[in-house]
């Protein structure tokens, strides 16, 4: 047997305690091993040398304290095994679309929620050029003697920039609601996973 | 021999191994095993006891390209010895208690 397969065969045998405890326990041996091939034996040799697996396991699970192994199963028992990954991959072409359809479906809503905010600022930046363009339209107006047009024109542009200040305050509560809206939605699809692996 | 002497007696020995200066566990083992027999196997839960208790500590280095652990005796490690050499001399006067009057017993 050399180093990598006595390592998997005790990787494989402690699995049951917390996943640091089986690290450690590798690293030591595997250093052990490391240093008897250091020290002139093969790794056959160090592999031998270090003992049989049963008695290391024996060693081992007799050190442990119980309540260690307990709580470890009991975790244990959430990670998935071999035929639950093997049933998700085989299941991939009927959940997966399902997955990618869902997640487009907040995506875009998402987008939507964005695209309003994005819109309603585009209404506002396009009354306050009115409002620019009135006033100054109207000025040039005035100055070339049409002066009943060049006021409604001014008239107009004062009016645009009274809505676009008022539009802008409102608009910003508005969007600031959408922002939240979308933050809640975040949260309550992060819930439904977090509530879901807790009943499992 | 009993277990639970046999531990302490590893206890210590272990903890005397790395009193002078920190070691490995190739090299405790080394060191250990003229004395008391002990295994690879045997060694690693009782590192793993005494850096539980606070006895040793455990640091990582690099040796030839690869990592090694060095164990570190505590204060309270040190102490440990002590209370391990005091409890001996008890041990002692009791064995010469119990050995008295054997022949060959000096």
């Amino acid at each position: 047997m050399n180093k990598h397969e006595f390592l998997s065969i005790l990787r494989d045998r402690l699995s049951g305690l917390p996943k640091e405890d089986i690290e450690r326990s590798l690293d030591y041996y595997s250093e052990i091993i490391d240093d008897h091939i250091e020290d002139g034996l093969t790794e056959e040799e160090a592999v031998k040398k270090v003992g049989s697996i049963d008695e290391i396991i024996s060693q081992i699970f007799m050190e442990t304290p119980l309540t260690r192994i307990v709580n470890a199963k009991v975790k244990q028992k959430r990670s998935l095994r071999a035929w639950e990954i093997i049933l998700l991959i085989l299941g991939s072409p009927v959940w997966l679309p399902l997955v990618i359809s869902a997640a487009v479906i907040v995506l875009s809503i998402y987008i939507v929620l964005w695209s309003i905010i994005v819109s309603l600022y585009g209404v506002v930046i396009s009354i306050a050029a009115t409002a620019v363009s009135g006033i100054f339209g109207g000025f040039a107006l005035l100055i070339a003697g049409n002066s009943a047009s060049g006021a409604l024109l001014m008239g107009i542009g004062l009016i645009c920039v009274g809505a676009a200040i008022l539009l802008l305050l409102g608009f910003n509560r508005i969007a600031k609601g959408i922002f939240l809206l979308g933050k809640k939605l975040l949260f309550g699809i992060k819930n439904c996973f977090v509530r879901k692996g807790r009943v499992k | 021999m009993d277990i639970q002497l046999k531990r302490g007696l590893l206890d210590a020995c272990v903890l005397a191994a790395i009193k002078e200066e920190d070691s490995y566990g190739y090299q405790i083992i080394k060191d250990i095993k003229p004395y008391v027999e002990i295994s690879e196997s045997t060694l690693y839960p009782i590192l793993r006891r005494l850096e539980k208790t606070g006895l040793l500590t455990v640091r990582t280095a690099e040796h030839s390209g690869r990592l090694r652990k060095y164990y570190h005796i505590t204060p309270l490690g040190l102490r440990r010895i002590d209370a391990f050499k005091e409890e001996w001399n008890e041990i002692l006067s009791i064995y010469k208690f119990v050995t008295r009057g054997d022949a060959g017993n000096e």
